[in-house]
């Protein structure tokens, strides 16, 4: 979905170079005409009452207890000292760490092999690259019934696996606590790998070729080309990528939700999912606006770090 | 120099290898679209032949069926309707507005501009879940809950900080000196914004429009919060709810899934120059 947003980076704000000087603004500050500000305000109005506002609530709300109807009860730090004892929330946690490391690490490995793989024009590098970044483009919902048809016990998977001498006999992939979280992990990189993939082929493109062929006429070896010439070069990308995918992985919720809705047992429940659940289909908002907060909290540095590398002048 | 030197050599040695590199990729390739393939193959069997041959068997008929049942009964035809009308309405008026913001921002010398920048930005990178409960209970207030309306209005709200910053940077790179002998011409700012800056954002808001017009198309989670309705949902979630409606018939939903999939391809393929420059946009600049 769309933490793709975050890939915007740097280069967008330009540094002070540009800016007229101190003094030539203030005198030009004053000139902002009131239909500026309007053009301004107009869309900083609407941002602020879908987005600040409501996210200025979750955190009121948190502190209550309410099921929609009447008023909300204040019950302090009572949600969240509530998480503490709750089992569910305890998996759903464990579920976030292992989302983040799983989808984050394995997507970014390979991505970057494939564009490595994938980045000198030759015949045919085109029709791979379209391959593998065409399941980009389908939702995660879409991806994730896809892969509940490959995953039924008398689909692919299994037919494949048996194929290749891993014999699984009709295994229900997403109805067995040990194999579902996994299963869906694998359906999420799918979509991912692509994406990162053109992230890391627009890195490589800003890459110097005449450092990398100088290190070959010294002596360096593909490995070592890779580790001290290229992947240097690929800092900023790196960075945005780290920041977009720890994003993406705390925000996960329709892969989940389109192939086992948390279950069996909760099993796969993410921090996203759980709170969902509490908040809507338990209609408990209180407690569900906590674990917003909580997922939130999660984030916050991630986004810190986004903005920096956003504002940062070069 | 040396470099222009040693580039054939490296070129000449990479053929060698041409034929490992080719057997990877197909390999992978191949991988990579097995769930594809396999899932259209399942929407053209029939319900019988997947029942007596197993799914994962080679298949034994042919027809369409499934993609009609679908399409009339699993209600798919309303809701890619639903869904066109929701994302037309938020492509257009999320670029608006944030061109408006874009333009404001950067073209003038607004007190705090950056800071104001920055905030817009931060609103989009919120994880989502943290708006869900408050939306849904302001559009019940709002006496909007369960409209397509809403839907739009949240999707805008929420986008708007992402293409604010990325016009702002666009705009920022536009020669000045085009403004200037604008204002000297004596044009408005309304003037400049609608004759000299969107003609010259063409190519950005085209490449933004793809980008969103799938991020939207794709949306599940803002559908399940403001919308209750069945007939109202947008794709994504009737497609949910056919799933759970056709719990073992997988060619139906095999065929849901290919007709939900094929729009956001379909845009994909036409613009695929526009959509992976949307993608990385400010990435390489």
């Amino acid at each position: 979905m769309s933490v793709t947003d975050l890939t915007a980076d740097r280069g967008a704000t330009r540094g002070p170079a540009d800016r007229p000087s101190g003094g030539r603004r203030r005198r030009l500050s004053r000139r902002v005409s009131p239909v500026v500000w309007l053009l301004l305000l107009i869309p900083f109005v609407v941002e602020a009452a879908w987005v600040f506002w409501p996210a200025f609530n979750s955190f009121q709300l948190s502190f209550t207890k309410w099921n929609g109807v009447g008023a909300a009860q204040p019950v302090g730090l009572r949600n969240y000292t509530d998480m503490l004892s709750d089992p569910i929330f305890a998996t759903a946690l464990r579920n976030n760490v292992f989302w983040v490391v799983g989808f984050g690490g394995l997507s970014v490995v390979a991505g970057l092999g494939l564009a490595l793989a994938l980045n000198k024009p030759r015949r045919g590098v085109g029709i791979y690259r379209s391959a593998i970044y065409l399941p980009m483009v389908f939702s995660l919902a879409v991806t994730g019934l896809f892969w509940r048809v490959m995953y039924q016990p008398d689909g692919p998977v299994n037919i494949m696996l048996a194929a290749i001498g891993i014999n699984t006999g009709e295994h229900q992939w997403l109805a067995d606590p040990n194999t579902a979280l996994g299963a869906i992990l694998v359906a999420a990189i799918w979509r991912q790998a692509g994406y990162i993939m053109v992230l890391y082929l627009a890195g490589l493109k800003g890459c110097d070729p005449a450092l990398e062929e100088a290190a070959a006429v010294d002596g360096a070896n593909a490995w070592q080309r890779f580790r001290y010439i290229v992947m240097p070069q690929l800092r900023n990308v790196n960075t945005v990528i780290f920041a977009v995918t720890v994003i993406d992985s705390l925000r996960t919720f329709d892969i989940v939700w389109a192939m086992t809705r948390g279950g069996p047992y909760n099993t796969t429940q993410l921090l996203s999912t759980y709170m969902y659940q509490v908040g809507f289909t338990l209609v408990n908002l209180g407690y569900g606006s906590a674990l917003a907060v909580v997922i939130f909290l999660l984030a916050i540095a991630f986004i810190i770090t986004y903005l920096a590398r956003a504002t940062r002048e070069d | 120099m040396a470099v222009a030197v040693v580039v054939p050599t490296a070129r000449r040695r990479r053929h060698g290898k041409g034929w490992v590199f080719h057997l990877v990729m197909s390999a992978i390739t191949l991988l990579w679209v097995t769930p594809l393939v396999f899932v259209a193959i399942v929407a053209l069997r029939s319900f019988d032949d997947i029942s007596f041959h197993g799914l994962g068997s080679l298949p034994h008929s042919f027809t369409l069926d499934a993609f009609g049942t679908a399409w009339n009964e699993g209600n798919i035809a309303g809701a890619l309707g639903n869904s066109l009308i929701v994302t037309a309405a938020v492509v257009i008026l999320v670029l608006f507005l944030a061109s408006l913001a874009a333009f404001a921002l950067s073209r003038y010398p607004i007190p705090y501009g950056r800071a104001i920048l920055l905030v817009m930005l931060a609103g989009n990178l919120l994880p989502p879940q943290i708006l869900l409960i408050p939306v849904s209970q302001i559009c019940e207030m709002l006496g909007i809950y369960d409209t397509l309306f809403a839907l739009i209005v949240v999707q805008v709200g929420f986008g708007l900080g992402f293409f604010t910053f990325v016009l702002y940077g666009f705009m920022r790179s536009l020669p000045v000196e085009m403004f200037e002998a604008a204002k000297i011409d004596g044009a408005g700012d309304l003037r400049i914004y609608a004759t000299i800056v969107m003609p010259l954002c063409r190519p950005a808001l085209a490449a933004l429009a793809a980008l969103e017009s799938t991020w939207v198309f794709n949306d599940l989670l803002w559908a399940l919060t403001v919308l209750r309705t069945d007939t109202k949902f947008p794709i994504t979630a009737a497609l949910l709810n056919l799933q759970g409606g056709y719990t073992s018939q997988w060619n139906v939903v095999a065929a849901g899934s290919l007709i939900v999939a094929i729009p956001t391809a379909i845009v994909f393929f036409a613009f695929q120059k526009h959509f992976v420059s949307g993608l990385l946009v400010g990435v390489s600049k």
